[in-house]
């Protein structure tokens, strides 16, 4: 594929123009999912097509264009979507989150705070968070516009009476202007606060099921809780062992084949520029 | 222009360079050529034409060279390069009645004006092996007899005289297009069909066997299914009227199904309908099962709750490249999920007292 032959960032203005409706719609809205047409796209559904779609309708050639898959720009399904705006937009790219107008996502929400003028693109895979408690898109459908969410509550009450905690550690449902219950798409629980009263925009696109939700900056998103079981956001109970961050959520890499494990920030660049500045934690080289 | 290079980058090269000598295989051995695919695969040609939405047999021949023969793969390339094609607008419908038939039969008639026609049709074959086509797969050439001119009048109309089977829908407003417009239910029956006919013919098959064993049972007989070319017609607007712009090759499979009346239908013969891209006759048979199975509450029929009868959970699965894709996106990192899992199971373990074990440190 050339990039010559192919509009600016892949789709044609007609279908761009739609996908923009669609958001325009999605950012009036708070947390309503805006049905679109979405396209077949050239990678996978499952890959990303929804935020590609998003990031494609939403790009300009003044565009800086950051790519993360698990917090990581390394990942390589993140190498892939950057290389194809590279390719079919030619934009400038960069790993660093500060430097970024256009943030694409799966999974997690950067360390560094957004700001204002920035976007942050969400790859959802299923976007109803009333899905595995109601099969039926004409229900859940019904259910959001009547905001009968007592099924959502009585899941998340016998989890406690069950299990004595909420057992939902990622695609933590949340409230959205205390209207709307939304999937936040499959990020951690960890990273819910971010969503709150953020200065930047945030897009969430569901390629497969053809849906397409939006937050305005400054949106106020609560996570789902009860009184006496108040949200809590969790992570490994560890410093990076890199940079020595106490506050960044982590992944955990096994290191030999004796239980022998070690926690990095899930977040490359964040790590990255914490050693940039000489913080070192106990596994640094 | 900065830009971002890391890791991941060489290793998505190394694996796309070992895939495409894995495609082309032992270099000893002659490379097919897309002609060679079109005339001698041409029903695996057919399926990706079909479920790809995109009439072109040397394309649809190249994305099964291209994908090592995954039909799936093929289409999913297809798909891909059909949304990159301007859509310039919608054709007339094509007139099957006066299709050139290459196959036509009717299991409900033992005979019926314009005839029973086999065709190419495994039907009848033995299957067995042919060991010689392995050495050589040179045939002689088939009997031949002149065209008949005289006209092949579709076998549901003749029922359709006594009044016996429900008429079919005329209606002429452009149909919704389904790569177009999301799919939202209700979905009424142009739309069920357009997903049907570029629907997976593995889950469309096995849903239609549902049918048949008892799972929405609605008795079908293949009224008639036929197999040939019908010219394509598209009205020009600079010109007025409607000129024909290609000729393509269809199956259309019509039955004929058992009904006993209900609340708000007399007692006939009801139809379900199935048509498809090029010679797929499993796959427009299924089609036909199907659409009738869906098509119960219009009919006044009981809800079965059988998964044929339930527009959502047929419409909503049986695309194959959004269940492929799903389904295997499973392969692609989750560790962050896994990660936040793995610090719940051991926090609910820790308060269950089952965990003596190190829960986390590092070594």
């Amino acid at each position: 594929m050339t990039g010559d032959s192919y509009n600016f960032a892949y789709l044609d203005e007609q279908t761009k123009r739609m996908i923009r409706r669609a958001i325009l719609k999605g950012l009036a809205v708070p947390g309503y999912q805006v049905p679109f047409a979405s396209r077949e796209m050239p990678m996978p559904y499952g890959w990303g097509t929804g935020g590609v779609q998003v990031s494609a309708a939403v790009l300009t050639p003044e565009d800086r264009f950051k790519v993360i898959d698990q917090g990581a720009d390394d990942t390589t399904n993140a190498v892939s979507i950057r290389s194809f705006f590279q390719r079919t937009a030619g934009v400038e790219t960069t790993t660093a989150t500060e430097e970024a107008t256009v943030i694409q996502t799966r999974h997690r929400i950067p360390e560094a705070p957004l700001g204002e003028g920035q976007i942050l693109v969400y790859q959802v895979p299923i976007p109803e968070p009333l899905r595995f408690l109601e099969p039926r898109e004409s229900e859940t459908r019904k259910m959001h516009s009547l905001e009968e969410y007592g099924l959502m509550h009585v899941k998340l009450y016998e989890d406690i009476s069950r299990h004595g905690h909420i057992a939902t550690s990622y695609a933590y449902p949340v409230k959205v202007e205390a209207r709307y219950v939304m999937d936040p798409s499959p990020i951690p629980k960890f990273d819910n606060p971010k969503l709150n009263d953020c200065p930047a925009i945030q897009l969430f696109g569901a390629g497969r099921e053809q849906r397409i939700y939006a937050l305005p900056p400054y949106t106020r998103v609560t996570s789902l809780d009860f009184e006496d079981h108040p949200f809590e956001a969790t992570k490994a109970d560890h410093p990076c062992g890199l940079c020595g961050a106490g506050d960044s959520y982590l992944d955990e890499v096994i290191v030999d084949d004796a239980g022998g494990r070690m926690f990095v920030c899930s977040d490359t660049d964040y790590c990255e520029s914490r050693q940039r500045q000489s913080h070192r934690g106990k596994d640094a080289a | 222009m900065y830009v971002a290079v890391k890791g991941g980058e060489r290793a998505i090269e190394n694996a796309h360079a070992w895939l495409a000598e894995e495609r082309r295989g032992d270099t000893g051995v002659a490379e097919l050529d897309i002609a060679q695919i079109r005339e001698q695969l041409s029903l695996s040609v057919n399926r990706v034409m079909a479920e790809g939405s995109l009439y072109d047999q040397d394309l649809a021949a190249l994305a099964i060279k291209q994908a090592r023969g995954d039909l799936i793969e093929a289409i999913f390339l297809i798909r891909a390069y059909r949304t990159t094609l301007p859509r310039f607008g919608c054709s007339e419908a094509v007139d099957t009645g006066a299709m050139a038939c290459d196959r036509r039969i009717s299991a409900t008639f033992k005979d019926v004006p314009g005839g029973q026609v086999l065709g190419p049709t495994f039907d009848y074959t033995h299957r067995l092996l042919d060991f010689k086509l392995a050495a050589d797969g040179e045939v002689p050439p088939a009997p031949e007899r002149e065209a008949t001119t005289a006209p092949v009048p579709h076998v549901t109309g003749f029922l359709n005289r006594e009044g016996l089977i429900e008429e079919a829908p005329q209606d002429d407003t452009p149909p919704p297009d389904l790569t177009r417009e999301p799919l939202e239910m209700p979905a009424e029956r142009p739309l069920r069909l357009q997903a049907l006919t570029r629907a997976d013919e593995g889950f469309t098959l096995s849903l239609a066997y549902s049918t048949q064993r008892g799972y929405g049972r609605n008795h079908a007989f293949v009224g008639e299914l036929r197999i040939g070319t019908v010219p394509v017609e598209m009205e020009i607007p600079e010109l007025g009227f409607a000129i024909e712009i290609g000729e393509i090759s269809l199956t259309e499979c019509e039955t004929v199904n058992q009904f006993t009346g209900s609340k708000s239908e007399p007692p006939q013969f009801t139809r379900g309908y199935g048509l498809v891209f090029g010679q797929t006759e499993r796959k427009a048979i299924s089609m036909a099962l199907v659409d009738r199975a869906l098509r119960w509450k219009e009919l006044g029929e009981d809800d079965a709750g059988a998964p044929a009868q339930d527009a959502e959970f047929v419409l909503y699965h049986c695309d194959n490249i959004q269940a492929t894709g799903f389904l295997e996106h499973i392969k692609l990192p989750h560790y962050v999920d896994f990660q936040s899992e793995l610090e719940l199971v051991r926090k609910l373990r820790r308060e269950a007292g089952a965990d003596q074990s190190h829960a986390g440190g590092t070594s």
